[in-house]
């Protein structure tokens, strides 16, 4: 039952006086930003406000202070993280590289890789992109079909990344690829490489535009591009076990639950406004799946912070917010009669449309619902 | 007995072998049997009668009891203790239950030697030996009677009168939360062993992905009954966490219960099976002292209080 019980977030003093001051300074920042501009939660592109995020040292906070970092507790970097996406902030130029890819560098990088590229990502001046999903490779990650091959001073790459989020707008991508072997050799011969997207010959990107109509997928070609050898990111061989530590990294965050946190928010305006049983029922519902949503996501982060391997309770958070994120613009309908419109000058029609259109991708970035389930299953002891 | 943390965790793991081999006792010996470790005191401060048993040890066993279904009034008897040696008032001499206003039968109210009765007002009552109006029970087979007494005259002590419909609603929460894990434990076993086509039904995906489900069901339950317990334990209003609580195991109750009597196939739909002692407790819990729509309006009612742009800062405050 251990995968079930989750560690009891602490109460940390240091975290909350770090609230306020970074709620005074959203609040300034983003006074001009619409609730539908909000409503794109991790998906806001805008390098200004990550840099002054960085500038406040809230970036890479847990990374050592010779890497840019400030040396402080999971807790600290949590509260910055859920207080940002609760505001609606623009965190989409940082996001990914503060979240895993920085990370997985300070894990698995050597110290030329760590110094060279750590601090910019902590001063909020590079973005990265994940290159981990092919057009034949989706859930199934270890069936990748890009190829690098050593030359004499480096690899050469050939392959096809796709649904590679801001990968038009990144500096950098971390490449999983097959560096020997044939695909049948499934997991193993697997390697992850650092590619310098403005530098590296042979690489174009093309846009996937969504459901939505918006452009955040690209697809990322890689016709016999040149990296140098020092873009081997940890052991050649090893890159099964970085991707999935890399994951691990990805799957329980405030970002799993508070997706749709501004349709929330709209609805409580407008239903405050006009209360009811019905609206008081329905907001208590859904404050309570948050709150507990919430408490099992602080958990994790008290066993990451504990030095624990929490990789099933993270999947639990994931598909947990998964199916409460989703539900929130199905619950909505129900209470407050509105065409979804993107385009309509009033906010909650903007901000319905905006999360009907995009809660479906929500249960399958980052591991789709059915390998988490998997992944959950074999934690329980099945399989 | 100390406050110590290795104290308190040899307590529950004593305890709890008790609890267990109690699940399907006989009244009077299983009563005593609890009796004789001191267990109906074990919410009570030390300074008032009680042993000094830390309240989240003592909370501890309220979820061992529901993970054990257990058919004696313990979770009920130590919460009327409580009330009562809040109160100011003496402790009961043999089983006891609690009543609050939003209640009208009372759990195992025909073996109580002592009720703690909550008044209009904030008042808590101390009714010796009540009648039993009308006995029923509850889906489970527990009792749940309709009383008759007259508080005039009663020893009343003040007390927040609230507080005994928190405490209810706690320990149901923390039951809950017991029960089913001790469901989700069954069904696990039941589809390793269980053989159809020639396999276990923990090799087909359907069946592995449903357990999942119900796997992260109870990984929720399980910490809003961590949320409920820390807040009936803390120094601040614990209603808000408690409501949330509430409202979120008795969604995981109904989920869990489904797939686990599907995932049983017929057989955990009869008597025979005791899975039922369970899920038919679960049923009862889950809307005890206070029901869904209560819970959930109470919380609602707060976080429309707090409004749209107040919502974020509400919700990272209220539990």
């Amino acid at each position: 039952m251990d995968a079930i019980r989750f560690a009891n977030p602490p109460r940390h003093e240091g975290a909350e006086a770090l609230r306020a001051e970074v709620r005074a300074f959203l609040s300034d920042r983003l006074k001009d930003r619409t609730p539908l501009e909000r409503s794109e939660s991790w998906n806001g592109f805008d390098r200004d406000f990550s840099r002054a995020l960085g500038a406040r040292g809230w970036l890479g906070m847990t990374w050592p202070k010779r890497y840019g970092g400030q040396e402080r507790s999971a807790f600290e970097r949590y509260v910055v993280v859920e207080e940002t996406l609760a505001a609606g902030a623009p965190v989409a130029a940082h996001w990914i590289a503060e979240r895993q890819s920085g990370p997985s560098i300070l894990k698995f990088g050597t110290e030329a890789q760590r110094q060279a590229i750590l601090p910019r990502i902590a001063a909020g001046e590079i973005g990265f992109c994940i290159g981990m999903s092919e057009p034949d490779s989706g859930s199934d990650l270890a069936a990748t079909r890009t190829r690098a091959e050593r030359t004499g001073d480096g690899w050469r790459i050939t392959g096809t990344k796709l649904w590679t989020t801001y990968g038009h707008k990144a500096d950098w991508m971390i490449l999983f690829c097959r560096t020997s072997g044939t695909p049948a050799d499934r997991q193993a011969g697997t390697s992850q490489l650092l590619i310098d997207l403005h530098a590296t010959p042979g690489v174009t990107i093309r846009p996937v535009i969504d459901l939505a109509g918006q452009h955040h997928f690209n697809e990322v070609h890689f016709e016999d591009a040149l990296v140098p050898a020092d873009a081997l990111l940890g052991k050649e061989g090893n890159g099964w076990n970085q991707v999935m530590s890399e994951l691990a990294f990805e799957r329980s965050g405030p970002e799993r639950f508070l997706s749709s946190i501004q349709l929330i928010v709209e609805l409580v305006r407008i239903l405050s406004r006009r209360d009811s049983d019905l609206a008081r029922a329905a907001i208590g519902r859904l404050t309570a799946h948050l709150l507990v949503l919430r408490r099992l996501s602080r958990g994790v982060a008290a066993m990451l912070e504990a030095g624990d391997n929490p990789s099933i309770h993270a999947a639990i958070v994931k598909d947990l917010g998964a199916v409460f994120e989703q539900s929130v613009p199905e619950i909505a309908r129900t209470l407050i009669d509105a065409e979804p419109d993107m385009a309509a000058d009033d906010a909650y029609p903007a901000v319905l449309a905006n999360i009907m259109m995009n809660a479906p991708s929500w249960s399958l970035r980052g591991g789709t619902r059915e390998i988490l389930r998997g992944i959950i299953a074999r934690g329980l002891g099945l399989r | 007995m100390s406050d110590g943390v290795g104290e308190g965790a040899m307590l529950v793991e004593t305890a709890g072998r008790l609890l267990a081999g109690l699940e399907a006792a006989e009244w009077s010996n299983g009563w005593s049997a609890l009796s004789d470790m001191g267990l109906p005191l074990a919410l009570v401060p030390e300074k008032q009668g009680g042993f000094g048993i830390a309240t989240a040890d003592a909370l501890a066993l309220v979820r061992l009891s529901g993970f054990h279904a257990l058919p004696l009034p313990l979770a009920e008897a130590m919460v009327a203790n409580r009330l009562l040696a809040e109160a100011g008032l003496d402790l009961a001499d043999g089983p006891a239950t609690f009543l609050t206003q939003a209640v009208e039968r009372a759990p195992w109210g025909r073996d109580a030697h002592a009720l703690a009765l909550a008044l209009p007002g904030g008042w808590i009552a101390r009714i010796e030996r009540p009648q039993v109006e009308r006995e029923g029970t509850d889906m489970a087979g527990m009792p749940r009677d309709l009383l008759r007494f007259s508080p005039d005259g009663a020893p009343t002590g003040t007390r927040d009168g609230h507080a005994s419909l928190l405490w209810g609603a706690a320990i149901r929460t923390l039951q809950v939360a017991g029960a089913l894990e001790r469901v989700l434990a069954l069904t696990i076993a039941h589809v390793s062993e269980r053989q159809q086509f020639g396999r276990p039904l923990a090799k087909f995906q359907a069946v592995q992905h449903e357990l999942a489900r119900m796997g992260s069901e109870v990984a929720a339950a399980s910490a809003a009954g961590d949320m409920a317990a820390e807040a009936i334990a803390g120094d601040t209003d614990p209603t808000l966490a408690i409501a949330a609580a509430r409202v979120r195991v008795g969604e995981a109750v109904g989920i869990v219960t489904s797939v686990a009597l599907q995932l049983h196939g017929a057989i955990g739909f009869t008597r025979e099976h005791m899975l039922h002692r369970f899920t038919t407790a679960l049923w009862s819990w889950r809307d005890d002292y206070g029901g869904h729509g209560y819970w959930s309006q109470t919380l609602g009612r707060a976080a429309l209080a707090a409004g749209g742009d107040g919502f974020w800062a509400f919700a990272t405050e209220a539990a």
